[in-house]
């Protein structure tokens, strides 16, 4: 792989979807507001469930404000990479744009993964960091340089680990056509991140971390912060993060053999 | 010798096809369990294509024409049978092998909505691995050749779509690729665009020597692009040729109108052997079978008192819609 050819189309890639999103200045305005409320009526949320007694599945409200920080970041990254570019695989395999993609002398997974880019997403990432780093200050974190690497992987690792259920889902639509209603399925899922792991029952603790690993996406990288975590499930978190990454990729690569591209 | 750059041997593609009953009961039915059966799209065709060439596909809807060019471009996998374009197996879809070809579909557009088309040149231009200047001459090269140039400036969504089709035929062709796969390119055109478009093309083919398949249900670009033509009928091959040989089989006389001195003259044309057509006063339609035109124009000439003489050729499309229905035609 030439990475400097990369790096150049990426360069563009970037340039293209911003000029595409600044000719809506409104609707990077809404996007902003949406970010804002929905961050404030999460930790609404939270704050009602920790009312009572102060504690949820053992996690204090200041403790479990980490874990909505690091949601908020994932999700500032679903809507700036993974919304604009997985559900138009949707679009481009039903309506036959795929043919345009496919015959470009680039990786297609490349492509169609990071070909657009939402700059509203970037604002929810900054209030997200943002919402970390008070967090970090009223748990008074010791941040040193293990601690910053741990972290860094962590969240690489669920990125990677949402960003590969996505793509099975979208991918499936080569076989299915239509699969909206299975990315909804996962968004909702996620939402659950926004609540630590223990606070489930012990069955749906398996279901979020066996069948779909939704525990390991935003608990793991709080319990990081929290100097909670202990390093089988960080390697259990990066094990999870390669297998569904390297799958999601033979899955693309087989799933092209049964693209039989719209009719005209 | 000029040599074969594309060379099809007994090709087939098969498509799982799922069939459903009308109403309710057979939605019902289809939701719980689908029947699929396997649909022959295109059965056993062989050809091969010269580099430089222009051929066209000629078809009805759903005759296999769109199936052969994507198999031919590597997008679809072939059921059976082999094919080679460029030296390449196509659905291998090698970077030196996509850097040869382009895929133009007048139904379906690459270029960003929102911007104006010269930044998904650009970007184009990137993922050819094309350097600044480079990409800059060849636009410039091209936008001259198809005479745009402030439409490179307004967004995509805004252009007319014959601004549109220019502009994706820039995108398509700014790695110059030696062989150009045109589905139906003029659809939707207006007379003027589309002649632009044909003019283009040609000159493109002169200048690159590039090879072009092309599509089209517009006759105008078979005729004029295309010297050979393959017809494809219910995914068979059932004619691959020079088109006007096939015009000659299937269109083997020609009307011809002569406008008497006077009636009397017409009457003696009419009872003089010919085939006559209609007569109205003193003028007369004849048909001539094409191999002895000339001999009978010059006993016409010669024995009767001609004041005016047409020659018609049948409608191209009327002749070419007869290839739409036949499967077979020995040349």
């Amino acid at each position: 792989m030439n990475l400097r050819k990369y790096l150049k189309v990426y360069k563009k890639f970037l340039h293209t979807s911003l000029a595409s999103e600044l000719e809506y200045k409104t609707n990077i305005l809404v996007d902003l507001i949406t970010a804002i409320l929905s961050l404030v009526g999460s930790i609404f949320l939270l704050s009602i469930f920790f009312q009572n007694n102060g504690y949820i599945g053992g996690w204090k409200f200041e403790q479990a404000l980490i874990i909505q920080a690091i949601y908020t970041i994932l999700n500032g990254i679903t809507n700036t990479w993974f919304n604009p570019n997985l559900t138009e695989i949707v679009k481009h395999i039903r309506e036959g744009t795929l043919d345009f993609v496919l015959l470009k002398p680039i990786d297609s997974q490349f492509f169609i993964s990071l070909k657009k880019i939402n700059p509203s997403g970037f604002l929810e990432i900054m209030i997200g960091f943002l919402l970390l780093l008070f967090c970090i200050r009223i748990n008074q974190i010791n941040l040193n340089l293990s601690f910053l690497t741990l972290s860094l992987i962590t969240i690489s690792c669920s990125i990677c680990i949402l960003y590969s259920l996505w793509f099975f889902i979208s991918t499936s639509t080569i076989w299915f056509v239509k699969t909206w209603n299975a990315i909804e399925v996962l968004r909702s899922f996620l939402y659950i991140g926004r609540f630590p792991l223990n606070s489930f029952s012990f069955s749906l603790r398996i279901f979020f971390s066996v069948f779909i690993p939704i525990a390991f996406i935003t608990t793991i990288p709080s319990e990081v912060f929290l100097g909670l975590s202990v390093l089988w499930k960080i390697l259990l978190e990066f094990i999870v993060a390669t297998v569904f990454l390297i799958t999601s990729r033979k899955f693309w690569l087989f799933a092209l053999k049964f693209y039989s591209s719209a009719s005209s | 010798m000029v040599q074969n750059i594309i060379d099809v041997r007994n090709l087939s593609k098969s498509f799982d096809i799922s069939s459903k009953e009308p109403g309710l009961k057979g939605t019902i039915k289809h939701f719980f369990r689908r029947q699929t059966k396997s649909l022959k799209v295109i059965k056993d065709i062989s050809f091969e294509i010269k580099k430089g060439e222009i051929v066209g596909f000629l078809g009805a809807n759903g005759a296999g024409k769109t199936t052969i060019l994507k198999m031919l471009c590597g997008l679809i996998y072939p059921s059976e049978g082999s094919i080679l374009v460029s030296g390449y197996l196509p659905f291998r879809r090698k970077e030196n092998f996509l850097k040869n070809i382009t895929l133009i579909m007048g139904q379906k557009q690459q270029l960003i909505w929102d911007l104006p088309p010269i930044e998904s040149f650009y970007l184009n231009a990137s993922i050819y691995d094309l350097d600044k200047f480079e990409a800059k001459k060849r636009i410039k090269k091209l936008s001259d050749m198809l005479e745009i140039d402030e439409e490179l400036f307004i967004p995509v969504r805004k252009l007319s779509l014959g601004q549109r089709m220019k502009s994706e035929l820039l995108a398509a062709l700014i790695h110059e690729p030696n062989i150009l796969f045109l589905d139906e390119p003029t659809l939707g055109l207006d007379i003027n665009a589309q002649r632009n478009l044909r003019k283009f093309l040609q000159k493109y083919n002169q200048e690159t020597n590039a090879t072009i398949c092309l599509t089209s249900h517009y006759m105008k670009d078979i005729t004029s692009l295309c010297k050979r033509v393959i017809c494809v009928h219910e995914g068979a091959i059932s004619y691959d040729g020079k088109l006007d040989l096939l015009l000659k089989k299937l269109s083997p006389v020609k009307e011809i109108l002569i406008v008497c001195r006077s009636e009397e003259d017409a009457i003696k044309l009419e009872n003089s052997g010919f085939t006559v057509k209609n007569k109205i006063k003193n003028e007369i339609t004849i048909k001539i079978e094409n191999n002895s035109i000339t001999s009978s124009l010059k006993n016409i000439l010669n024995n009767f008192d001609i004041e005016d003489l047409f020659i018609n050729e049948p409608p191209i499309d009327e002749v070419i819609g007869k290839v739409l229905m036949k499967n077979d035609y020995d040349i």
